[in-house]
């Protein structure tokens, strides 16, 4: 007439499994939100009108399962949007900005506590970095080129933190890098800056 | 700038792959390939063969083979390698791999390389995926790097200080003095990162906060300089000058300012000169300003920049940019409880933005109109809330009813505006409202005895109309069997007269009991209120009769019991029926029977019931029982009630009512909760029995009895719960358990679970038999649930 739970062992424990899984990482997820910052990103996706994703960075520890569900998530969420409605959206925990460029969808996830306007700002930032960059950046520059878009948002954030204000800055630095790239034995011999 | 040819190729090969098998086989031919040239070893293309693997891992396959890989790379000489390998690091590698604690000592050599673009990498990798034992082997090169002279560093290391400190907080004293030096730093990437590091300081501790408040005048200095300066075309955005570290010194500044009168004083000038100053045309300006106001909501400003912040949310929201609307109603939200009138002047933009097309604002302007409801407006906000309710999207329509039910609770003018409300809400949107509305609704109804006919003959109307809405129909059928005399007595001051004949009753009834919409509690409703109505009616007494002995074959176990029983009672207690089916008094709202939403309708259920159990607090357990499974973890399948299950636990209300007329069953014995044997061994057994007394208190008694030749004494019971479980052990009832089940020794702890974790127990046993000593452990994975029906 009762029944215990511990008579079922293997849903149960799957269950059980899951439930401490996803305790975890939330739980993870809440250590992560204990500072009051105006701007803490989640994760940054980059993602096309049929839901490919070009660019995926996530800045808090997140098993691949989980990963998989947050960018299908945000696939459908973000691309069953209409038109003229607002860039913000709420998402479990998190609030999510995103903005359309052209065939790309810019996607953020943020803490609650965050400033949505900035977050807007920032994915600004970003697609103007790339658009100097690659001059005239579309889509297939960033599919061709992921790892340079990739080495382009480290200059620009780090660890979900702005890591520099200034456009011109940030294009030195990279111009840098990608000169050190191809000269790099001269460069190892040569003393430090 | 040389692109890596191969990987192009290999893109391009894998976009024309028509077919999502057709890709599959590319890249399982590519990655094949892959694997033998990492075999290889240094074969001078391997960063072209990982920035392939990474691309296929973008797409979504596995490709965990290349970690090792990453690790061979970074720590290579070459900086094209040492790239491709940092970032391999990032994608693939996270704290909970092990591979990436191999990478520790490539980024400590890297911390210290002569080019600060490899500097860069190994920070830039370890403010991504540093593990805590990365970040406390690492914090001492980090502190270092603070002090370094270079400044495209500094704010690296700044920034993957945070990460350290996030990490692991004891670290925060290391960076605190050379974080309070890089404040006077002119290279705004150095001071944004400064200014970060410090914000995480001082939340994570209280005498860093206390430090660095000294640092206030320091920031508005910082801060006039941004606003004053013209024009700097290395930070202009849309004329704001460095709107990201404006907002960032705006938060340090909300944090120091909270609760502190000096440091707010201090700040006071700067946050009026800002909130006039800025341009909030463009969202660099707007999210400026949006962050300024926020400031001086939470710091202790004066009264006159409370009320220029909330001037320039009430503009935020007259704002053509749905944007700005939403972050204004977001930020209101936050005031509401503090600064009410202020809000509540807003109240008409709020309301009219519950029209918008957008979800999102629609969700913000509802959660803040029902914030803003108040005895004063609740009439015309409830107009618009039910507007609203007619044409609002799917995922707010739970919400929104709650809400609605939650003011009209509070603030309702008059019974009749309240019953009217709630009829409202069900015949729009029925199937969203949650499950103790309609017990709530019924004892509702009850205790308004003058809106009696009025309500029922709406009833009516709406079951006639419509027999779709589950807890509309229940209501209406509880009702009508109730009341069903008022019904046809035709006359109701309020409404239109409507001649209602038995028989059009009857057929309302018999329509919804035959009808496939309805749930099976419904029909259990119907057939109830079938049945009151027999003494309440004059001439189809015959038909209700044929009606319920029909019901004595249905398939449904529920129904085929009451309409046995109802049919009983026809037979062999006609005398009774009357006293049985009269009407029921008014219900208490705090009775049992109502606080569980197993409301029952009528009384004869409890004794005609011969099924298991009639316990004083049975209801309380079948709703303490859903608690109990959500304990166990069992997320996956959330309890819900069967339908048939609300109405078979009578409770005690109608028990004690009918208790005295009729003696059928004598009273029945309540059935303890089921005890389990947990442990059994060389002749003792040990039983466990739970009880729930409390939503988190748990009484867990344990029966140790002996069944062997021999007497056992000095035996204990020690037990272990998880950690935020509370225990208390009572004193047990003895130490010696005779021989041959003679006795038994009884133990009872109290467990309060107010985190509801699971309840899971350690139990030590020890007890000497014979001389000899015996201890044994036995581990209990979760407690056994009460009967369920």
């Amino acid at each position: 007439m009762y029944s215990i739970k511990a008579s079922q062992p293997n849903s149960g424990h799957r269950c059980l499994e899951r439930y401490t899984f996803l305790k975890f990482f939330v739980a993870a997820l809440n250590q992560l939100s204990l500072s009051s910052a105006p701007l803490q990103i989640r994760f940054l996706l980059l993602f096309s009108r049929q839901g490919k994703v070009r660019l995926q960075k996530w800045y808090a520890p997140t098993p691949e399962r989980e990963k998989k569900k947050v960018m299908r998530d945000m696939t459908t969420l973000v691309l069953a949007r209409k038109p003229r409605t607002c860039n913000f959206l709420d998402w479990r925990d998190l609030k999510i900005v995103y903005k359309r460029y052209a065939s790309l969808y810019f996607c953020c996830g943020l803490e609650n506590q965050d400033n949505e306007l900035l977050a807007l700002e920032v994915l600004h930032r970003f697609v103007e970095l790339l658009d100097k960059y690659f001059g005239n950046v579309c889509e297939l520059d960033i599919i061709f080129n992921f790892e340079k878009a990739y080495f382009i948002l480290d200059e620009f954030l780090m660890g979900g933190e702005i890591l520099e204000t200034s456009k011109t800055s940030i294009s030195k630095a990279i111009e840098a890098s990608d000169l050190l790239q191809e000269t790099m034995e001269e460069y190892m011999s040569k003393p430090a800056f | 700038m040389s692109p890596s040819v191969r990987l192009q190729e290999m893109i391009r090969v894998i976009r024309s792959a028509r077919t999502q098998g057709e890709e599959r086989g590319v890249i399982q031919r590519e990655c094949a390939a892959i694997r033998a040239q990492f075999r290889q070893g240094d074969n001078g293309s391997r960063s072209h063969n990982l920035a392939k693997l990474l691309y296929v891992h973008m797409l979504g396959y596995p490709a965990h083979f290349g970690q090792m890989e990453c690790v061979r790379l970074i720590a290579s000489p070459r900086y094209n390698e040492k790239r491709i390998g940092y970032l391999g690091a990032m994608m693939l590698l996270d704290e909970k791999q092990d591979a990436s604690l191999l990478i520790t000592n490539s980024i400590k050599n890297d911390l210290s390389h002569s080019s600060q673009y490899v500097q860069s990498l190994a920070l830039c990798t370890l403010a991504c995926m540093g593990s805590a034992e990365m970040c406390r082997d690492l914090a001492p090169e980090i502190e270092r790097l603070l002090r370094a002279s270079n400044s495209y560093i500094k704010k690296k290391a700044a920034l993957c200080a945070v990460h350290i400190v996030r990490k692991v907080p004891e670290l925060g004293e290391l960076f605190t003095p050379s974080a309070r030096s890089l404040l006077s730093e002119k290279n705004h990437g150095v001071l944004h990162g400064a200014v970060v590091l410090i914000t995480e300081l001082c939340e994570r501790n209280l005498d860093t906060l206390d430090q660095c408040r000294k640092a206030v005048p320091e920031l508005v200095q910082i801060m006039k300089g941004l606003v004053m300066s013209g024009y700097s075309p290395e930070h202009n955005v849309a004329g704001i000058s460095d709107p990201f570290l404006q907002v960032r010194i705006l938060r340090l500044l909300r944090i120091l300012g909270r609760n502190n009168d000096t440091a707010s004083d201090a700040m006071n000038d700067l946050l009026a000169q800002v909130a006039t100053n800025t341009d909030s045309s463009k969202t660099a300006g707007s999210a400026v300003l949006y962050e300024t106001v926020l400031t001086i909501m939470d710091i202790k400003s004066e009264s006159g920049l409370r009320v220029l912040a909330v001037n320039i949310l009430g503009r935020f929201l007259l704002n053509n940019d749905r944007n700005i609307r939403y972050v204004s109603m977001t930020s209101l939200q936050k005031i509401v409880q503090t600064d009410h009138n202020a809000v509540q002047r807003h109240r008409g933009t709020i309301v009219d933005c519950l029209k918008d097309q957008d979800a999102s604002v629609q969700r913000r302007a509802l959660e803040l109109s029902l914030a803003l409801v108040s005895a004063v407006n609740i009439r015309s906000l409830m107009k618009e809330l039910l507007l609203f309710l007619s044409s609002c999207p799917l995922e707010l329509r739970a919400n929104t009813t709650s809400g609605i039910f939650l003011a009209a609770d509070r603030y309702a003018p008059s019974q009749r505006w309240h019953i009217d409300t709630i009829l409202h809400v069900l015949t729009t949107a029925g199937g969203d409202v949650r499950d103790e509305t309609v017990p709530n609704l019924i004892q509702l109804i009850t205790t308004a005895s003058d809106l009696h006919s009025y309500t029922v003959h709406k009833l009516y109307r709406a079951l006639v109309a419509d027999i779709q809405q589950q807890s509309l129909v229940q209501v209406a059928c509880w009702c009508i069997g109730e009341y069903g005399d008022l019904l046809m007595k035709g006359e109701c001051e309020e409404t239109e007269p409507v001649q209602v004949t038995e028989d059009d009753v009857l057929d309302a009834l018999e329509t919804v009991l035959q009808s496939h919409m309805s749930s099976p509690a419904t029909r259990a409703f119907a057939l109830t209120a079938t049945m009151k109505l027999s003494t309440r009616i004059t001439n189809n007494v015959d038909r209700i009769r044929s009606i319920v002995s029909i019901y004595g074959s249905c398939i449904d176990v529920e129904l085929q019991q009451r309409a046995v029983e109802y049919n009983a009672l026809f037979k062999k207690y006609d005398h009774m029926r009357a006293a049985v089916l009269e009407r029921m008094p008014v219900i208490d709202k705090n009775s049992p029977g109502h606080i569980n939403g197993d409301f029952t309708a009528g009384v004869k259920e409890s004794e005609l019931v011969k099924v298991k159990q009639v316990e004083a607090d049975r209801p309380q357990e079948t709703n303490q029982a859903c608690d109990l499974l959500g304990l166990l973890g069992d997320s996956d399948q959330p309890w819900q009630p069967s339908p048939a299950q609300p109405t078979t636990a009578p409770s005690s209300a109608s028990t004690n009512m009918g208790g005295d007329l009729l003696d059928l069953l004598g009273g029945l014995d309540p059935i303890p909760a089921p005890a389990v044997t947990v442990y059994e061994k060389n002749g003792l057994s040990i039983k466990l029995q739970c009880d729930k007394k409390m939503d988190t208190g748990v009484t867990v008694t344990f029966t140790a009895s002996n069944s062997s030749d021999n007497d056992i004494s000095s035996f204990t019971l020690q037990v272990a719960v998880p950690k935020s479980v509370q225990l208390q052990m009572k004193a047990p009832s003895g130490d010696v358990i005779p021989a041959q089940g003679a006795g038994h020794v009884i133990q009872t702890v109290l467990l309060n679970n107010p985190n509801k974790v699971n309840l899971k127990m350690r139990v030590r046993v020890q007890y000497s038999k014979q001389g000899s000593v015996c201890q044994d452990m036995l581990q209990i994975d979760s407690l056994p649930t009460p009967a369920l029906q």
